[in-house]
């Protein structure tokens, strides 16, 4: 016997059919393009802005340089701002694959024993509380390898959100879905596998998404803290060195590749983030409203 | 893997499957949700534990479903209890969200250990028992209430257990839904033969679809009268506009009344 639902689901386009549909469909693909064409267009006018005030006023470059000039300096440092860009890139993304690996794990460890969070989470609490420029030059004094060094500040600053949120998402599987859990008689692992990783995958995005940031800012607060003593070459470096020199276009441009860098990394969490819940959870599906 | 149909013996001659003896269970030392409950469980029986909220109905079944101990008293499994003997469906479809219908069905057989492709042609089976062979590879928000709540069933019914525990599962749902549903369940039944513990504080939806309805009192929360539904099934729209229909109804009614003790505005205060 067969029982049939007699129901479509609601996933067909509908065809538009008066007025007021048409209008909304308008002032959607309004939207869509607004959404792009505004922010280039508030970005191109504030640069305009810029050079205009620095043309006008006649600012020196040592003091103010205009766009042209930052962007000039950026074509011709390139060789050396590129090189220090790759630097805190890769530390940047080491210490946000080792903050991955790390709170994921130790969020993991926590949920599998009490005890083990017992003796721990104060430590990861204190990490996160105490401020890094603090305590990075306890950890030049002590790690000899300065790479490591940078590594190991940029990881500190980025572990805590994705450590906390894995913890949270560990714990909020439905209660339901538990009980099933216990009535098929799922094995500690298979819970783990099946049930509160799953649960918890947008918890960790959404500390992945903090954590990405955090990284690049640890790892530039960390170079600041190494200063230009060593054989620093990280963007930090760049800034500090161009500084010293008043090569302010340079210290411009540097920190544009900051700021480049910074959105790259968000886009790519939220891209990621995006693509892992697209198809069942909440924050990523798109309704009409 | 196929169906097994088993078929339904008529009421008097099946086996037993379980037993709940002289049961109790108390909270925290003071709440006292069941005291000396007792029922039995028959192979193709279609029971409903029916009584209003608070009288202990979710926490029998969470006892049958091994999810918590009694604090006193037996519950017995004929030949011992294995993992595929139950299926439940709760209030809440409670479907794994990041996962498509099949592989929601799928969850009993994988925890087990079966492959999907082993069992694919069981899982796609069911789906089209309750409707859903097209929608396999949808998510459960793309579908409506009462299609989450069929998925739910198909994951119960798939192991083919022995005993189906439902608790209140139609409750969340609207008025029409849940009537489509409880003629669909009783199709699911006569199409598997399966045993069924139906939770409800529906007087109407207990008449209709069980063939025998364990009234409950609460405080402590006990069964205090035992009403047997002999109406052939399949029970359809004239099974429910039937003069039969009405007076089990009515005799249902007066014993959830008289097991408040009190009145109707009692009863109604506490559904
Ligand atoms: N886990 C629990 N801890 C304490 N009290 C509980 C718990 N579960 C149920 N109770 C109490 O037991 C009684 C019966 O609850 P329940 O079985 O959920 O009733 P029903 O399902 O019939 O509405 C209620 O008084 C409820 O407050
Ligand atoms: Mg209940």
């Amino acid at each position: 016997m067969t029982i049939t639902d007699t129901r479509t689901p609601a996933l067909e386009a509908q065809p538009l059919y008066d007025e007021d549909e048409a209008r909304h469909a308008r002032s959607q693909r309004i939207e869509s393009v607004a959404r792009w064409l505004l922010p280039i267009i508030v970005v191109t006018l504030s640069i305009w802005g810029w050079s205009y005030l620095v043309r006008v006023n006649e600012i020196p470059h040592y003091i103010l340089p205009g766009p042209g000039l930052v962007l000039q300096t950026l074509i011709e440092d390139w060789s050396i701002l590129a090189g220090s860009a790759l630097v805190t890139l890769q530390i940047t993304l080491m210490a946000l694959a080792v903050a991955i690996i790390g709170g994921v794990g130790l969020a993991i460890l926590f949920n599998q024993s009490r005890f083990a969070e017992m003796c721990f989470f104060p430590y990861a609490v204190i990490l996160q509380v105490t401020p890094i420029v603090s305590v990075a030059p306890l950890i030049f004094i002590y790690v000899e390898s300065k790479f490591v060094a940078l590594l190991l500040c940029a990881w500190i600053v980025a572990f805590f959100p994705i450590l906390a949120n894995t913890t949270l998402g560990l714990k909020s599987a439905d209660h339901n879905l538990r009980d099933l859990m216990t009535i098929y008689r799922a094995t500690r692992w298979q819970r783990l596998i099946h049930l509160q990783l799953p649960s918890a995958l947008p918890y960790f995005l959404g500390g992945l998404r903090i954590a990405g940031g955090l990284a690049l800012i640890g790892a530039i607060v960390a170079e600041y803290v190494a200063g230009t003593g060593g054989v620093g070459s990280g963007l930090a470096f760049r800034i500090l060195e161009a500084g010293y020199r008043l090569n302010i276009p340079r210290m411009f441009a540097a920190l544009l590749l900051i700021a480049v860098m910074g959105v790259i990394i968000f886009m790519s969490t939220t891209l990621i983030s995006h693509f892992l819940l697209r198809k069942w959870h909440e924050s990523a599906v798109k309704r009409e409203t | 893997m196929s169906t097994t149909t088993r078929p339904i013996k008529p009421l008097g001659q099946r086996p037993r499957i379980l037993q709940m003896q002289d049961v109790d269970k108390t909270f925290n030392g003071s709440v006292v949700a069941l005291r000396r409950m007792a029922l039995s469980v028959n192979e193709g029986d279609f029971i409903s534990l029916l009584g209003p909220s608070g009288c202990g109905k979710s926490t029998a079944l969470r006892l049958i479903a091994g999810l918590m101990r009694p604090t006193a008293g037996r519950i017995l499994w004929e030949g011992g209890q294995g993992a595929d003997d139950l299926g439940v469906v709760f209030q809440e479809p409670t479907l794994m969200p990041w996962a498509t219908v099949a592989h929601n069905v799928y969850l009993p057989f994988r925890l087990r250990g079966d492959r999907f492709a082993k069992v694919s042609d069981r899982i796609h089976e069911v789906l089209s028992l309750v409707g859903l062979e097209k929608f396999a590879d949808s998510y459960p928000r793309e579908l409506s209430g009462g299609m989450k709540m069929r998925v739910s069933i198909a994951r119960a019914l798939v192991t083919n257990p022995r005993l189906i525990l439902m608790d209140e599962p139609f409750a969340a749902l609207d008025e029409i839904t849940r009537q489509k549903l409880n003629n669909d369940l009783l199709s699911l039944k006569a199409a598997t033969g399966c045993t069924v513990i139906f939770v409800t504080h529906s007087v109407f939806e207990s008449v209709f679809l069980s063939d025998r309805i364990l009234v409950m009192a609460p405080r402590p929360g006990r069964v205090v009268k035992e009403i047997t539904i002999d109406e052939p099934y399949p029970r359809d729209l004239a099974f429910r506009t039937s003069p039969e229909y009405a007076a089990h109804a009515r005799a249902t009614s007066d014993a959830l009344m008289s097991a408040m003790g009190g009145t109707l505005m009692e009863v109604e205060s506490h559904a």
